[in-house]
């Protein structure tokens, strides 16, 4: 085909369609919906970010299919990691961040007080966050002195892998989770080497096939979460937070603080008076409601919106509690 | 003392001068000798350890720019630019999704339906490249609603498609100028070389800082990432049209305009569609990886995958992508070859396609008009073949894995503790001055001067950015993944070359491999090896192959049919013949694979962070996760990039020195094919 005629029939074939568009705008059984979307007060877009563990997915489509369900709203899903959230409340891309585990960095840089007020602290979603050292149960069962970090020295050699390069091996976590592991490790004079696993279900997989397996395995993780349920990990016991054992993060040799999670938010979107603003600030649950849900999530394999589903039937008069205004 | 002193200098010279004189593998040996021997002395000293969540000063001040960039979003001319550049391509991207993926407001679904896209997709297939890919292109689009990813493929192909265009229209011009001018040629070349051997992961941590998630970020990477090919093939097959051809045009009074526009490139057209579909591809693989930035599409299902470990489901996500890219693929391939055969057929076959080609476009607007009036023929069915093919899949892993969990695990154990750990030993536990000495030595030995340079520089700028050890794991890695693409691509590139049934059956196998994204190989590679170094080598390995063995089979089968029967006339064993004939004169070739080996193992080594794979991979993926790590995720994206150059430069070198000393001594110039840089 020539160019011409290539244009021509780009041409031809782009008015066509153009005139097929405009033709069939109306009849069959497709029905547009009005302007403001339904009944339920004004409620447009509801952008919730999920950043990648599933207690905070099932946070997010708890509140999103409430949302979108009862309150009408079109509700998207933000699948990033934390700092890419943040950055998003500045351009409207995210909204709402429903579980935050305590970013003095990005506060200062996205909050009024010193940074571009793109966001602003919505208060706690009632879950507490508990970070810490775990060891599978048969290993604290086994061996009940491994529980306390005095005594890990001992079992060093036990610990080692392949990839820890002689000493014994520290499962670290998810790249995007605030980790103090390997400088713990250097202060508390532990013979340790810190592995990254790269993922949330990377170490679940790695916790399940030690607790099979009868293996030697400790790391990082973190409550709530639904595994607990399944494999009760024992905590190893760390010398205890105090104020500023954490600063500067290099010279950490305590275990971490319990953290209050809470909601954060974009400013324009929380001044918007939009009918998910009141949702969102009267949301609140416990870690053992958060544990059911990522489980039938994780677990059972449920899409995450039917897991919420399922959950919010159940849990009708919570649901309306946080609607009520 | 002074005769001592001379005595000594004496003794140096000679050993110098012996050490000159000898063949490259004793040299090389002496080398790594002196190496091991120091090592063994100062092991663990001076490494330039930094532990993986820690970061250096560099570091910081990189991320306290980051923070100025953001914080100026405002006022900042730059980030202004890009963030209208970056609204106008949104508008875009958002009106092409709801013509075709998103519900249009206020209609409850897009503006076409399935069907009408189904049929839009199938008659463009027909108008370009004829009823077979027409075809091809429907049962694709079919495929995509049956396993249940509609709209993430329809995503994906958009956003490819946007990037594409956008590729083209800045990538055309500049081919164009760079077969008219030699010094834009000069310019533009080492810069293309660069943006060559870089990661595709590694465009992502920048180009997010300036515009954002989502469509701005992944498209406006995709251009970058994917304008060379085509830039790089369009501007070869402008030079290639033939003197003569424009020295008898030009003697018809021809404008240069008129020259470009009537001759030159009508007479490239087939070289330039092969740019177009590299280009093409290219981007594919760049948007799939654009999930880590939120790229709407299939990256975020098998990204999604990947963190969760749920196999099933990234494999289907990832079966999509691979229909996507053979559909992408064929189609672009096709088009050439069917607008040739257009145009070379008479006037009235001419008119009759016009009129078969109008009527079914008036076929595909009556379904376009069907689509938009019926939910049924606007939604795709809700079929849950996807969901069933992830549970096969899943159930079949895990049993398949559970079974064989302890051969998997020594395989993982014997290579990590009887290869990779050693040698990673070696690199990274030596001190930095010694490590970066026997490498500057190693590649003077091999590769000559100009390489030699290249590397000191390499190494300083690693060096610089305080990512010393990191880097040296990367590479110890990279340099593992290596080794076993070369030895996978000498068996089976020599079997292939001796065997043509092997070939017939190999290569299509081989050329399918070629067209999917990195990405993709992530998926198995997890499964079975679970997190780790490992697995990330594995993946890279999978990847690299499929180029490899091709470059090792052509260049053996390119040795003279002559030179290999007088061997055998002489009685020679095959074993013979392949290693003192074949493998020799087709040593050009397999450096060059060595090379495309490293680049595309580094490539993936980096992906690989995401699952595992610790050092420079992991700290890129660090930079995206945490503000805090950005500085250090742009230092890991600096090496990467000095890692991929040096590299290069490295086997390049190599492969230069090796076909002049093959000529020289053979006689026999094996003809060197334009390496290509890796698609991940």
């Amino acid at each position: 085909m020539s160019r011409t005629g290539t244009r021509r029939l780009t041409a031809c074939a782009g008015a066509a369609l153009s005139v097929t568009l405009v033709l069939s705008a109306c009849g069959g059984d497709i029905e547009e919906s009005s302007a403001g979307s339904g009944d339920a007060a004004d409620c447009e877009d509801l952008n919730l970010a999920v950043n990648p563990w599933v207690g905070m997915e099932a946070s997010s489509y708890v509140v999103g299919q409430v949302a979108e369900t009862q309150l009408g709203c079109t509700v998207n899903y933000r699948e990033t990691k934390e700092e890419l959230s943040w950055a998003g409340f500045g351009t409207g891309e995210v909204d709402v961040i429903i579980e935050d585990w305590g970013h003095p960095d990005l506060e200062k840089q996205y909050f009024a007080e010193s940074g571009d007020s793109s966001a602003e602290d919505f208060g706690p979603n009632g879950n507490d966050g508990i970070i810490g050292w775990y060891v599978p149960p048969w290993l604290a069962e086994e061996y009940p002195d491994i529980t306390n970090w005095e005594n890990l020295n001992d079992y060093a050699d036990e610990f080692a892998t392949s990839e820890s390069g002689g000493q014994g091996q520290f499962l670290g976590a998810d790249p995007s989770y605030v980790q103090f592991d390997e400088a713990i490790v250097d202060n508390l004079n532990l013979d340790f080497k810190v592995v990254f696993s790269g993922s949330e279900a990377a170490s679940i997989a790695a916790f399940q096939k030690a607790e099979e397996n009868k293996e030697f395995l400790i790391g990082y993780f973190y409550e709530p979460q639904w595994l607990f349920a399944q494999v009760p990990l024992a905590r190893v016991e760390l010398p205890e937070y105090e104020e500023g054992c954490q600063e500067p993060a290099s010279a950490t040799d305590c275990d971490y603080p319990v953290t209050t999670l809470k909601k954060i938010v974009g400013t324009e979107w929380a001044d918007s008076g939009d009918a998910s603003v009141a949702l969102v600030e009267n949301f609140e649950w416990t870690n053992a409601d958060q544990n059911a849900v990522g489980a039938m999530i994780a677990e059972e394999g449920m899409s995450p919106e039917d897991a919420a589903d399922a959950w919010i039937e159940e849990n009708q008069d919570m649901v309306d509690s946080w609607l009520a205004s | 003392m002074s005769a001592t002193a001379t005595g000594d200098g004496v003794r140096t010279a000679g050993f110098s001068a012996m050490f000159r004189r000898a063949p490259t593998w004793l040299q090389v040996a002496v080398i790594l000798g002196v190496w091991l021997a120091v090592w063994a002395v100062l092991k663990g000293t001076d490494t330039l350890f930094l532990s993986g969540q820690s970061k250096n000063d560099l570091h910081d001040s990189l991320g306290d720019w980051k923070d100025g960039l953001i914080a100026g979003r405002d006022s900042n001319i730059w980030m202004q630019a890009t963030a209208w550049i970056g609204d106008q391509i949104t508008t875009v991207g958002t009106w092409l999704q709801e013509l075709v993926s998103q519900p249009a407001f206020p209609r409850p679904v897009p503006q076409i339906g399935w069907l009408g896209v189904v049929a839009i997709a199938g008659w463009i297939g027909f108008a370009l490249a004829g009823w077979r890919i027409a075809l091809l292109v429907i049962a694709s689009f079919l495929s995509f609603g049956v396993l249940g990813y509609w709209e993430d493929s329809l995503d994906t192909l958009l956003v490819t498609l946007l990037a594409v265009a956008i590729a083209l229209a800045i990538g055309l011009p500049l081919a164009v100028l760079m077969a008219k001018s030699k010094r834009f040629t000069a310019t533009l070349r080492p810069m293309l070389d660069t943006l060559q051997t870089m990661p595709s992961f590694n465009y992502l941590l920048p180009i997010f800082l300036f515009f954002g998630l989502g469509f701005p970020g992944v498209v406006v990477a995709t251009v970058i990432y994917a304008t060379p090919p085509v830039i790089r093939i369009a501007a070869h097959g402008l030079t290639s049209v033939s003197a003569t051809t424009l020295e008898a045009t030009d003697s018809l009074g021809q404008s240069r305009w008129q020259r470009l526009r009537r001759v030159e490139l009508p007479m490239a057209k087939s070289t330039i569609i092969v740019g177009v579909n590299q280009t093409t591809m290219a981007a594919l693989s760049m948007v799939v990886i654009g999930g880590f930035i939120d790229s709407p599409g299939l990256g975020q299902p098998v990204l999604a995958a990947l963190t969760a470990q749920q196999t099933g489901d990234g494999f289907v996500a990832g079966v999509c992508i691979v229909i996507l890219a053979i559909m992408l693929d064929r189609t672009t391939t096709a088009a050439s070859e069917h607008g040739e055969r257009v145009a070379r057929a008479g006037g009235r076959n001419r008119t009759r396609h016009r009129l078969v080609v109008a009527g079914t476009g008036v076929a595909a607007l009556v379904c376009v008009y069907f689509s938009r009036l019926y939910s049924g023929l606007a939604e795709f069915p809700n079929i849950t073949w996807g969901d069933s093919l992830s549970n096969a899949v899943q159930s079949f892993a895990d049993s398949f894995t559970s079974t064989f969990d302890t051969a998997l695990t020594a395989v993982n154990e014997g290579v990590t503790e009887g290869v990779l750990n050693p040698l990673q030993d070696l690199l990274a536990d030596s001190p930095w001055y010694v490590t970066g000495t026997a490498i500057v030595a190693l590649v003077w030995v091999l590769s000559g001067v100009w390489p030699t340079v290249v590397t000191a520089a390499c190494l300083g700028g690693m060096l610089a950015v305080g990512l010393w050890y990191d880097s040296m794991l990367t590479l110890a890695m990279t340099l593992v993944g290596t080794l076993i693409v070369m030895a996978l691509a000498l068996v089976l590139g020599v079997w292939m070359a001796r065997r043509p049934r092997v070939d017939l059956v190999l290569r299509p196998i081989l050329d399918a491999a070629q067209v999917m994204p990195p990405f993709v190989y992530l998926i198995p590679a997890l499964l079975l090896f679970g997190f780790g170094r490992f697995t990330a080598i594995l993946a890279g390995v999978v990847y690299a192959a499929p180029i490899a063995i091709k470059l090792v089979a052509d260049g053996i089968q390119r040795v003279s049919a002559t030179t290999v029967e007088a061997a055998e006339a002489s009685g020679s064993t095959p074993w013979q013949v392949i290693t003192k004939v074949q493998l020799p004169m087709a040593r050009g070739n397999l450096l060059l694979a060595a090379n495309q080996g490293l680049l595309y193992v580094l490539s993936m080594v980096v992906i690989g962070g995401l699952i595992g794979a610790q050092a420079l991979g992991y700290a890129s993926v660090l930079g995206f996760s945490q503000s805090e790590f950005f500085g250090k995720g742009l230092a890991a994206a600096i090496c990467i990039v000095l890692m991929g150059i040096m590299l290069d430069r490295v086997a390049r070198g190599a492969a230069a020195r090796q076909t002049e000393r093959a000529a020289a001594t053979d006689r026999m110039l094996v003809k060197t094919p334009i390496p290509a840089a890796p698609t991940g």
